[in-house]
């Protein structure tokens, strides 16, 4: 039993942002961190793998330098790492990346005990959509937002969140789950695994490894397999700064219900 | 199949369609938002608005669709759908596409539209927009959201009419322009979908105005069964239960008023949430929180005001000890009234306050409260 896990690495969108004069996003200036709900795909995979001795295994689509995130998972307890990444695979949207990752994971091999587990959206994008377009690729029944994962044989009983409660799904595997941070918390890496995680097997995929995969072709990934263009980026204005009331006392708090009154808001 | 590097536009002349998300017989206040929103769309191409509905003796909900604009409801009826799931929607929602061919799908990016969304789009061979805050089809339209909402220079904005698409120019006129926040909200950007049919988009909840229902239409809207199969060896998934919450959830998307409370209230979390009820049982409203106070525990994952929690455009937002961070800022800023109070006089939050009180929170808003209770007896 394997158990393949997708990952990003992302800017830290929660601390300081720059953005370029010509509206892009200065990366230099931010932190690359692995992606928050990836990590807890990543927890999920170890906890199962501690119960059943599955293997974990984790890949990724960046440039060469995600290989530092896939090292620090492997030393989180991972087994083995790919490293998806080429000229070719650049500018790809949600449909073009996951045809890439769909491939890399028919490489890598999806058996019938297999699962394959995602984060449910990364924090640059927010899409939420790469999970279930890789499911729909391979053919794999897909259930998101998972809070809670059973297994018992080929059977994952799976708690899967809504905004106003949850159902429980039963799906057997091979399956593609996606991970929300309510799922558990993850784990940190141990010392042992930081000696480990550079000689645990890490691999490359780039174009050539995975041009025979029927998904692969010029037309089907980067920009040209993108079915969305981006027409423009910008950000937006500031709200212009409205009146700071003077004080802080009952008079000030009198004043702004005065305000609010006249106006007719309350 | 479309092959993949154009499919025949010609051919999806089906008119705009919304997915219309029911959950148990009742239908989803954002099928009604994205009925209205579709409506324009639709008067903008010069098309029709229909919505698709799937689920199990569901025809009764339909008509409603027709008095927020929809002229016609394709209902999909079939005791496997009576909950969602992925594999029995996006088969029945596909087949019905490739026969009557939409030139554009909305769907609510709810938790399940989100999973159902992508699914489709990647079995339809289309793109997909995620969580789209902003919709447009008229060119001027388009460019005066953009005059409004954006940065960007004015003669950039004027020359907008073509984007290079496989190194040719492509007119934009007809195509759905989908705009969306990214990276946390720092940066916005406007999406096409310019070579293949439907172009889609999922729309988060509570951005898109709800039109007002007009009965006339609703009574004129046409009810369609297409055909489609759906057995039991399509379903790969099988949902055992459907739990709702026990207690009832906080509508933060639907009301006139929020007050919220941020890291300020650290001090004393049970104090400061009191405070924040308080203010809201005088204004009329209920209580949102940053998320800080959502990842601290404080308030559950419902009150979640931000990019990441929910957008809310109330009457009055009132911000208590919310430093605003720009996650914050894209949940709120649109409100019509922002009140903050904050320690900090340097907090952000103040950049786009209407109003702003440099105080403790504590201290203060006991005094609003009562000044508020003051003048709304005073009237």
């Amino acid at each position: 039993m394997k158990i393949i896990v997708c990952v990003k690495q992302v800017p830290d969108t929660s601390g300081k942002v720059a953005v370029n004069p010509d509206g892009t996003l200065n990366r230099a200036s931010m932190a690359a961190i692995t992606n928050p709900d990836d990590l807890n795909a990543v927890e999920a995979a170890l906890t199962l793998k501690e119960q059943t001795g599955a293997e974990v295994v984790i890949v990724s689509m960046g440039p060469p330098p995600a290989e530092a995130m896939l090292r620090e998972i492997l030393a989180r307890g991972a087994d083995r790492a790919v490293l998806v990444s080429g000229r070719e695979f650049g500018g790809s949207d949600t449909y073009a990346t996951s045809q890439i990752l769909a491939a890399a994971i028919n490489k890598i091999g999806v058996e019938d005990d297999d699962i394959v587990m995602c984060g449910r959206q990364a924090i640059d994008g927010d899409t939420a959509q790469v999970g279930p377009q890789i499911a729909e690729k391979l053919g794999l029944p897909q259930v998101s937002y998972a809070a809670d994962i059973k297994k018992e044989g080929d059977t994952l009983t799976i708690k899967r969140m809504l905004e106003d409660g949850y159902m429980t799904i039963k799906v057997k595997t091979p399956c593609l789950i996606t991970c929300i941070k309510e799922l558990n918390v993850p784990r940190y890496m141990s010392v042992g695994g930081i000696f480990e995680c550079y000689s645990k097997p890490y691999e490359v995929f780039d174009y050539n490894t995975l041009k025979d995969d029927p998904l692969i072709d010029p037309a089907t990934i980067g920009l040209k397999g993108s079915p969305t263009n981006i027409l423009t980026s910008f950000t937006p204005p500031q709200k212009g700064a409205g009146m700071m009331l003077e004080g802080a006392d009952k008079e000030t708090c009198e004043k702004l219900a005065g305000i609010l009154a006249a106006k007719h808001m309350i | 199949m479309s092959t993949f590097n154009s499919a025949d536009i010609a051919a999806f002349n089906g008119g705009v369609w919304v997915f219309c998300e029911q959950r148990q017989g009742t239908m989803m206040p954002t099928s009604f938002e994205l009925i209205s929103e579709g409506r324009k769309l639709a008067d903008e191409l010069g098309t029709k608005l229909y919505g698709i509905l799937l689920g199990h003796n569901i025809e009764g909900i339909a008509k409603e669709l027709g008095g927020y604009g929809a002229d016609g409801v394709y209902v999909c009826d079939h005791p496997l759908l009576e909950n969602y799931t992925t594999d029995g929607y996006t088969k029945v929602i596909c087949d019905v596409v490739a026969e009557y061919k939409p030139e554009m799908m909305l769907i609510g990016a709810t938790n399940i539209g989100r999973d159902l969304g992508p699914r489709c789009a990647a079995r339809l061979h289309t793109g997909l927009c995620a969580d789209c805050t902003h919709l447009d089809v008229d060119m001027g339209i388009y460019k005066d959201f953009l005059r409004e909402a954006s940065t960007l220079a004015p003669e950039k904005i004027d020359g907008l009419n073509t984007a290079m698409v496989l190194g040719e120019k492509h007119d934009v006129s007809r195509d759905l322009k989908m705009t969306r926040p990214a990276f946390g909200g720092h940066l916005m950007a406007s999406i096409i979908c310019p070579r293949f049919r439907p172009a889609m988009a999922t729309v988060r909840p509570g951005v898109m105005k709800k039109a007002p229902f007009d009965q006339a239409k609703a009574d004129a809207c046409e009810i369609i069964k297409p055909n489609f199969s759906l057995t039991e060896d399509d379903m790969d998934t099988q949902v055992v239960e459907v739990v709702k919450a026990a207690k009832k959830l906080v509508d933060l998307i639907g009301a006139d008023v929020v007050v919220s409370v941020g890291r300020g209230i650290s001090k004393d979390v049970e104090g400061g949430i009191k405070l924040a009820e308080e203010l809201a049982e005088v204004l009329g409203g209920v209580v949102g929180g940053s998320r800080a106070t959502i990842d601290s525990g404080w308030l559950s994952a419902d009150h979640q005001v931000g990019q990441t929690g929910k957008t809310v455009h109330p009457k009055i937002y009132v911000a208590l000890g919310i430093s605003g961070a720009i996650q914050h800022k894209a949940g709120m800023q649109d409100s019509e009234c922002i009140i903050a109070v904050n320690k900090n006089e340097t907090a952000p939050i103040f950049e786009i306050a209407d109003y702003g009180i440099c105080g403790d929170l504590f201290k203060v808003t006991p005094m609003l409260i009562e000044a508020i209770k003051a003048a709304k007896a005073a009237k």
